[in-house]
């Protein structure tokens, strides 16, 4: 058995208590500009000032608060885009699964789409036709997730309903919604919270590339991809106001995806293959 | 074999027009899509005029049908900002993006395929190790920002390549690399854990049994039936490809679709994203249906159904 694995279980921890408390922890505030600080260095490097530990941006803005409070933002969305995202993906799972038929044909179809087209484009789409904002991008990176929960749950209902004690419901009398409920579903939650923690990372980075893209959440609102995306034009003079945000989401989506393969052979090593 | 293009071309086309309907519905889910379509200076009668041309002062599903119609006619509006139409947009600026593509999956088999082989083949020691990390950080680091770090490390500091734009061949490198990257950790995971449940199986160790030398063994018996897995996801890298192009073509000023769609995001240009998300699609499908049929030559057990 593989050793717990601490390290990523620090850093998610210390980033999770960041955003829970961001407003408490973060030095500064996240929008308000402070012009004659502009384009601080981090305080190890010549110039730098022990005031602003990770210098500051083109604006005058604390990166270090900003990167706080944009962690906020990135894990709100993860969680709402993994619930909405996930919930739809276990629910189609479950319907194809235990119904098969035209129902199963139908919706795996959908699927094999979802599969073959990218999500960010349809993301994209929606950013210019409803406006950015958090709603739209959590509608967006939902449409990212919910085939790949769909298709893994399914296989897993597939070979539920074989076993006997569906049968034995079946006999009882169950309805085929009482049998999904309460026999099939809890069944799949284990293989659901290894999907759910094996899929943050996909999600971070999901949000970072549209933000980066001006499809995110619209600024002064701090979230890292929008941070590397600000400063961008500024690479050659004030490196760290873009380098040290992509450093946070390495280091978030990393440990994230290390705990999710840990969690994976814990619970269920039959999802090795992912 | 024809029965099996045939459905696979029909699939296709059944999945292209939902793109296309989903396109034209979230145009409209807005208000007039006019609004859309149109800069915001412009004026009442230009607005009139646009209204009675597209049809939109007629019922939803005339509105769909000239839209269908002007769209099998290979006509998908104007470009907003660049006032021309939009699938020549799309065409001029195709040919900059299928100029880096090929090298980025030529980087990404060559050099993610056999680091998985190196790792199957060395389990669970160093090498392997060394390897899985190339994968992990492949993975989680953001390609944007992955080109971000590139220009910082090669362009500003070393000052070794160029920082974007298109030109001689050093201004490939970067982008390339940006690219490949994720391609690289894609292959690389794969390979080996498809390498390691062929090299677990019966036939291999038959031809162990049967005294065959091990590099036969491992090139002959496992690389081979471990590529099936890897080669099926081709397909889904495509998709992934033509999306990353997206990001890495902004980084790198690089004149192609990707940066194209950039500009319709940014400029809200809702003509021009919607000729390029169907034109995308009709790309990707295109480029899948190709790939499985190659595939169904190189693998003959793969049933056609």
């Amino acid at each position: 058995m593989r050793r717990i694995p601490w390290i990523p279980i620090t850093i998610i921890s210390v980033i999770v208590i960041m955003a829970a408390f961001a407003p408490l922890i973060a030095p500064y505030s996240p929008i308000d500009q402070t012009l004659p600080d502009k384009l601080l260095p981090p305080f190890w490097l010549e110039g730098g000032r022990g005031k602003y530990i990770l210098g500051t941006d083109p604006f005058g803005r604390d990166i270090l608060s900003r990167l706080i409070h944009g962690a906020r933002v990135s894990l709100i969305v993860a969680l709402l885009a993994l619930t909405a995202g996930g919930g739809v993906g276990l629910a189609i799972g479950i319907l194809a699964g235990y119904l098969g038929g035209p129902v199963d044909s139908v919706l795996m179809r959908l699927v094999d789409a979802a599969f073959t087209f990218p999500a960010i484009l349809f993301a994209l789409l929606l950013a210019v036709t409803m406006g950015q904002g958090m709603a739209t991008l959590v509608i967006a990176i939902s449409l990212l997730l919910w085939a790949s929960f769909a298709r893994i749950i399914r296989g897993e209902v597939l070979a539920l309903k074989q076993r006997d004690f569906v049968a034995l419901a079946k006999v009882r009398g169950c309805s085929a919604l009482r049998i999904m409920l309460t026999h099939i579903l809890p069944n799949v939650l284990n293989t659901f919270m290894v999907l759910v923690t094996l899929n943050i990372g996909v999600v971070i980075i999901a949000e970072a590339a549209l933000s980066f893209l001006g499809a995110g959440i619209p600024p002064p609102t701090p979230t890292w991809g929008l941070m590397i995306s600000e400063g961008r034009g500024r690479i050659a003079d004030a490196w760290w106001v873009s380098l040290i945000p992509g450093i946070a989401i390495t280091l978030l989506v990393l440990s994230v995806n290390l705990f999710g393969d840990w969690l994976r052979d814990r619970l269920d090593p039959r999802l090795r293959q992912l | 074999m024809k029965r099996y293009i045939l459905r696979r071309l029909l699939h296709g086309i059944v999945l292209l027009s939902m793109v296309a309907t989903i396109v034209f519905f979230l145009g409209r889910l807005t208000g007039n899509p006019v609004d859309l379509m149109l800069p915001e200076d412009a004026a009442p009668e230009d607005r009139v005029a646009l209204i009675k041309a597209l049809g939109l002062d007629g019922p939803l599903h005339e509105q769909f049908f000239i839209f269908a119609t002007n769209a099998f006619k290979g006509d998908l509006g104007m470009s907003i900002r660049m006032r021309q139409p939009a699938v020549e947009a799309f065409f001029s600026r195709l040919p900059n993006t299928l100029a880096i593509i090929p090298w980025a999956i030529l980087l990404g088999t060559c050099i993610g395929i056999p680091l998985g082989v190196v790792s199957a083949l060395n389990r669970g020691n160093i090498l392997d190790r060394a390897a899985g990390t190339v994968g992990v950080l492949g993975i989680a680091t953001p390609s944007f920002w992955l080109g971000i770090l590139l220009i910082f490390v090669f362009s500003v500091e070393l000052g070794w390549l160029p920082s974007g734009r298109m030109g001689g061949p050093e201004h490939y490198v970067l982008p390339v690399i940006t690219l490949g990257t994720f391609l690289v950790a894609g292959f690389m995971r794969l390979t080996r854990s498809s390498m390691l449940e062929v090299m677990d199986s019966e036939f291999v160790k038959l031809a162990r049994i049967k005294g065959l030398h091990e590099g036969v063994v491992i090139w002959k018996h496992c690389l081979r039936n471990a590529l099936i897995p890897v080669l099926t996801l081709w397909g889904v890298f495509v998709g992934n490809l033509i999306t990353g192009a997206i990001v890495v073509e902004t980084v790198f000023a690089w004149p192609g679709v990707g940066r194209l769609t950039y500009e319709a995001v940014i400029y809200r240009d809702f003509p021009l994203l919607q000729a390029v998300i169907i034109l995308k699609a009709i790309l990707i499908l295109t480029i899948n249906l190709m790939v499985d049929i190659l595939y169904a030559y190189v693998d003959p057990r793969i049933r056609l159904t």
